[in-house]
């Protein structure tokens, strides 16, 4: 999944400090799950922030709204009747949901309330690791199932750097793991250790947002 | 055997003597007199002296800016190149530019990254954007196919081929331990000449590795320095055995150290004894000896080990 984390309250405070009406407008998909965006955070934020104004002397009336989706048309247009009410939407959606209300109604402030942060999943309660860049050309079949884009800080694409350290963390982090050394660990579990040593070729980033803006076309679904 | 580029380290390499390179910092500045004095300094002491690619990743005057100086200065410069910083563009860019000064050994590493500098004492750019677009074998690649083919990393023709004397470095104790042997052989062949380790302290792991490296037939390959740091004091060696990667300090070295009455002279002492040590390990062709911002060490260091005058290349 997409995951976010809130921006700080006073960064949020500042953003909105020339608006009196507000919505509030959280995403019950992806940043409900990592708790960054859903209905319970929406109704969490709404009264923090009526706070944060009032100590700079301001009054704010904030409207809020949980969508099933961002970054759907349809759920977005349940919009509509309340946005003639404001000045500005703040939105808990990934940086998709925030463009895509912006998009849709483009007479109105859109903020974002969340930083987006990667490509996910959670580990353990609390904890989400990324686990994908959307790097546009997948070589989890050459690294058992383990992606040095994602999770290698060099995104090294042959073997680990020397800097891996002697309990088989990254230099980088002392809590996450080497992922060479992880994958250097499955492929050996899987007696497959002299994959690795064919030399890896430097990789087409041309099918990753350096090429530009990715589009996906599929003309079997087009009307 | 013919010489592939003919600079004078592979000629030193070549003709069987052992190889004593050093590592030269370029300073956190613009003036071209810290690299002449260290020029100056250093000048006869190895066969070639290698200039760092803003390392830590704190910016300092580029490595081949510093060393086109050295060459000026009559020394022969090893160029670091990290892929920390540039595409396969600027890359091959500055490999075409510096070939065109006149620089003919280019070290290809990964480079510390970006969040290294502000471990230290110094900012750094830990906020920088990196790039990593090719990594460090990808990069020796590269290299090769500029000198051997005359071809470009995307396909294109290079007008003639541009040769570089191609190293590597080798971390031979971090894990995973087992595939450290292995990616040093797809360094060499990936066309890597030389390769540099990381510092060694534990002789006897590293002869250990070495043997590994050997049985593959990686030492006939290509030629391993060795890679020592003149350990300044004890701190020193305890903060490398716990934050550098890849850097076992045995205690005792640290203890004795520790313990001496003349920290400088038992310094010198040690280095010296790791450089002999190290010599008679089957495979290591050299060494490269670092003193981080205290090259005037090394001139005595070099001379006390037995190594000077440097051999005359014909």
């Amino acid at each position: 999944m997409i995951i976010g984390e809130w921006k700080p309250i006073e960064e949020i405070v500042t953003m909105l400090d020339k608006h009196k009406n507000v919505l509030l407008v959280g995403c019950a998909t992806c940043m409900a799950e990592c708790s960054a965006g859903g209905e319970k955070e929406v109704e969490t934020l709404a009264p923090l922030l009526r706070m944060a104004m009032k100590v700079k002397g301001r009054t704010i009336n904030i409207y809020t709204k949980t969508l099933e989706r961002q970054c759907e048309w349809e759920f977005i247009e349940e919009l509509t009747p309340i946005i003639p009410k404001v000045e500005a939407v703040l939105s808990l959606a990934c940086g998709i949901g925030v463009q895509a209300i912006a998009e849709r109604f483009p007479e109105v402030r859109v903020y974002p309330g969340v930083n987006t942060t990667s490509l996910a999943i959670r580990e353990e309660p609390g904890l989400w690791a990324v686990r994908c860049e959307a790097c546009g050309d997948c070589m989890l079949a050459e690294t058992f199932g383990l992606c040095p884009i994602a999770r290698c800080a060099k995104g090294l694409l042959n073997g680990p750097c020397g800097g891996t350290r002697n309990d088989g963390k990254c230099e980088v982090d002392e809590n996450v793991d080497c992922v060479w050394k992880l994958i250097v660990e499955r492929a050996s579990a899987c007696g497959r250790i002299e994959d690795l040593m064919n030399i890896r070729k430097a990789k087409q980033w041309s099918h990753s947002s350096h090429g530009g803006q990715k589009r996906m076309l599929r003309e079997d679904l087009r009307p | 055997m013919r010489l592939r580029v003919g600079t004078r380290l592979e000629n030193i390499l070549q003709e069987g003597h052992f190889a004593v390179t050093v590592e030269v910092g370029p300073p956190r500045g613009a003036n071209p007199d810290v690299m002449r004095k260290k020029a100056d300094l250093l000048r006869g002491c190895a066969d070639a002296f290698n200039v760092t690619d803003n390392q830590t990743a704190v910016v300092r005057m580029s490595s081949l800016g510093g060393a086109k100086i050295l060459l000026d200065e009559g020394l022969e410069p090893v160029m670091q190149m990290t892929v920390r910083d540039r595409n396969r563009i600027a890359l091959q860019s500055d490999l075409l530019g510096a070939w065109a000064l006149g620089l003919r050994n280019c070290l290809c590493i990964s480079g510390d990254h970006q969040k290294a500098g502000a471990q230290g004492k110094l900012k750094g750019h830990p906020g920088a954007k990196n790039v990593y677009d090719v990594d460090s074998i990808q990069l020796i690649s590269i290299l090769k196919n500029l000198g051997d083919k005359a071809v470009q990393e995307g396909g294109d023709s290079l007008d003639e081929p541009a040769p570089f004397f191609i190293g590597a470095a080798w971390t031979p104790f971090a894990p995973p331990e087992d595939f450290r042997v292995i990616r040093l052989a797809k360094k060499i062949k990936a066309g890597a000449d030389f390769i540099q380790t990381q510092a060694v302290f534990d002789v006897a792991r590293f002869k250990s590795s070495m043997e590994k490296a050997h049985k593959m037939g990686l030492t006939e390959k290509a030629a391993i320095l060795a890679g020592i740091i003149v350990p300044k004091s004890a701190g020193m060696l305890r903060y490398m055995n716990n934050n550098v990667p890849g850097v076992d300090v045995p205690e005792d070295l640290i203890k004795r150290l520790k313990s001496a009455k003349d920290t400088q002279t038992e310094a010198v002492k040690i280095t010296i004894e790791l450089i002999e040590a190290v010599r008679f390990i089957p495979g290591v062709k050299g060494v490269h000896l670092q003193a981080i911002e205290a090259e005037e060490m090394l001139p005595e260091i070099i001379k006390k080990a037995g190594l000077l005058p440097r051999p005359k290349i014909a």
